[in-house]
């Protein structure tokens, strides 16, 4: 298997081939003696030249992360024979940017209305969940373009509360 | 003794007081919500019985509901944990009514506590030392800025039905004053349905340490030495630890003594806890009394060698303190940390979900008090506190390396936690030297997480173990889309004795 991993955005080629006596492993073209073992899901036993380590993955609909004992790390893993084409970033200073509620809860108020100009780092929603109230707070300098959110609403992790332009 | 308690609570403390029960062979009755079905308090239970919907109102705070699970299951004692019921007098009188033992005080002593103001002018009586402000509600910002001159600024705004930093406000200069005052007397009738607030000297860079005292019922208190719980956000506790760095025995006999004179006053019955503010001379004030069992009670528990809920239930049933305050020593040092479902990554927020894999610490000198579980569903509707993980040592240091050591093993995922916050603290110079005041956590935070560990991996080890896992593992391993094409693993032993493992 050939891999493109990218760990804090940097790129690296991984190879891995099954041999008799184990996995044959080349990072960047430099060979590596490599074990690994899977206890469970998500938790892997990994011997690097001597070295072991307890690996953990962790994903979510948008992230996929390693934690080597309690460090963590974010990476891309892409198989380069798949097709599948690159995703651009869209996080764009300029243009429309979306306000998503960062955990479920439930809107108990909106600080501005539609329309209204603002800061970047103005709250412009409160979102409760866990007994805390939580001023979610606009990412850029702008007008409100849209407010989604109703103030009494349940809302999901992810879900657009407004957009500022 | 009781043959049969209901504890009217849920999450970890629920669980807390069921072992106990079992332990004293007692049957145990859990009360849930709707959404808490599936929680680890229901499961560790003998009886379980529900009690409406997820909203604490219309459930665990529902003082008819519980008493008639109560008299449905045959229970004769009460537990009320901490939160929810547990300092309503209201609900101390209704189950003496219904011929109910409520673990705690009676109604009296809570309603003499309940309200900051009222406790003051109890407590200045029996010559308790106090904050310099006003023992009553402000009637005007009239009075307020009379006050406030008297005592200097800055001055301290109190919702007296308070806590948790609700109706709390700090006030710099009479200009403030007026709308500080406005918002607090808001804020404290929306918290607590009561506008009453009063004033107080802030003291500068405070330490809050708090005393724990145990009264039987037949007029015997003793206190079982301070907590020092300084590390707080949003007024809220985060990390505690006894002994104190700063209090040597002396001192500890001071405050604990006075607790005790604070305890008498209110002729005090079962545990509580005397909480003080020290200034930087180490002066100690009076600032509340805790009529519960509080959240940080395992490092006295650890310190002492004495179980605080089994004691609480000896208590209730009547028995007198087993021992003397000449018996009581405390040995070592023990921490708690506060493990909460929020993201460290994004200011705190609280970070409800669903478990996906839960790996536990264990050995020398650990305890672990908790509510979850792999694969449960960490509902939105309560207090984001998961589980406390405590260790304990011979001295600070060991406590502090053992907690390290254990917080290096705890991992837990699908939900984000605030494990790695005390991995900075504990690795933090002025934590390590002792140098703590509420506004500690702040300061660190602001500070930024400049300091590495030595050992960190290298970033190449995450890439090797990504692409084992693809290999080994590979359902879904690929990113930046979530249909990966690799067929469904069988169902996998280890993972069935993994979870099995996670909830013994």
């Amino acid at each position: 298997m050939v891999y493109d991993v990218s760990v804090g955005g940097k790129p690296h080629r991984l190879e891995l081939e099954k041999v008799e006596t184990g996995w044959k492993c080349r990072l960047d073209g430099k060979e590596i003696r490599v074990d690994a073992v899977l206890p469970r899901r998500d938790v892997l036993s990994l011997i690097v030249d001597g070295q072991a380590f307890e690996v953990k993955r962790e994903q979510t609909p948008t992230d996929l992360h390693m934690w080597v004992g309690s460090t963590r790390f974010a990476v891309e893993l892409r198989d380069p024979r798949s097709l599948r084409a690159r995703q651009g970033s869209a996080a764009d200073e300029k243009g429309p940017r979306k306000i998503v509620a960062p955990m479920p809860g439930r809107v108990v108020r909106l600080l501005v209305a539609e329309g209204a100009e603002v800061e970047a780092g103005q709250g412009i929603i409160v979102v409760e969940a866990m007994k805390m109230q939580n001023e979610i707070k606009s990412p850029k300098k702008g007008n409100v373009k849209k407010m989604v959110a109703a103030a009494g609403a349940a809302v999901n992790a992810g879900d657009v509360l407004a957009i500022v332009e | 003794m009781f043959k049969k308690i209901l504890i009217a609570n849920r999450g970890e403390i629920a669980v807390r007081v069921m072992r106990a029960c079992r332990e004293m062979g007692i049957t145990s009755v859990a009360v849930y919500s709707d959404v808490d079905r599936a929680a680890l308090h229901v499961r560790k239970a003998d009886e379980a019985y529900a009690i409406g919907p997820a909203q604490a109102s219309e459930s665990y705070l529902r003082m008819d509901k519980i008493l008639d699970v109560a008299h449905r299951s045959g229970a004769e004692a009460i537990h009320p944990g901490y939160g929810f019921l547990s300092e309503n007098a209201k609900f101390a009188r209704a189950c003496v009514d219904a011929g109910i033992k409520f673990i705690g005080p009676t109604a009296q002593s809570m309603e003499m506590m309940g309200s900051k103001t009222r406790a003051r002018q109890h407590m200045e009586k029996a010559g308790i030392p106090f904050v310099p402000g006003t023992a009553r509600g402000l009637t005007s910002p009239e009075e307020a800025e009379q006050v406030a001159e008297r005592v200097g600024y800055p001055v301290m705004l109190k919702a007296a039905a308070g806590g948790g930093g609700k109706g709390m406000r700090l006030v710099h200069t009479r200009a403030e004053l007026r709308s500080a005052l406005e918002s607090a007397q808001s804020e404290a009738q929306r918290s607590f349905g009561d506008n009453e607030v009063y004033i107080e000297k802030a003291i500068v860079n405070p330490r809050h340490i708090e005393m724990q005292v145990l009264a039987d019922e037949h007029g015997n208190t003793v206190w079982l030495g301070e907590r020092e719980c300084s590390i707080q956000r949003r007024h809220q506790k985060v990390l505690e630890e006894a002994p104190s760095p700063i209090v040597d025995a002396d001192m500890r006999r001071r405050m604990g003594e006075v607790a005790v004179r604070v305890a008498k006053a209110a002729n005090y019955t079962n545990a509580g806890t005397v909480e003080f503010l020290v200034d930087q001379q180490k002066n100690f004030y009076f600032l509340e009394m805790n009529t519960r069992l509080q959240v940080e009670h395992p490092v006295t528990e650890l310190t002492t060698g004495l179980d605080l809920v089994h004691l609480q239930i000896h208590i209730a049933n009547g028995e007198k303190l087993p021992f003397a305050q000449s018996d009581i020593s405390i040995r070592g040092h023990a921490i708690e940390c506060r493990i909460y479902a929020e993201d460290p990554d994004n200011n705190y927020f609280p970070s409800p979900g669903k478990i996906t894999l839960l790996l536990l610490p264990s050995g020398p000198g650990i305890r672990r008090d908790s509510g979850m579980y792999e694969g449960w569903t960490v509902p939105l509707d309560y207090d984001p506190l998961l589980a406390k993980l405590i260790s304990h040592g011979t001295d600070r240091n060991q406590a502090i390396m053992r907690l390290q050591r254990a917080l290096y093993e705890y991992f837990v995922a699908g939900i984000k936690t605030n494990i790695s916050l005390f991995q900075r603290i504990l690795r933090d110079e002025d934590f390590q030297a002792g140098r703590l005041d509420t506004g500690y956590l702040d300061r660190l935070l602001a500070k930024g997480d400049s300091k590495v560990s030595a050992h960190a991996p290298e970033p190449r080890i995450a890439a090797i173990a990504a692409g084992m896992f693809a290999v080994l593992d590979p359902v879904a391993a690929t990113s930046g889309n979530g249909n990966a094409s690799a067929p469904a693993p069988e169902p996998s032993n280890w993972k069935q004795k993994g979870r099995t493992e996670a909830l013994r």
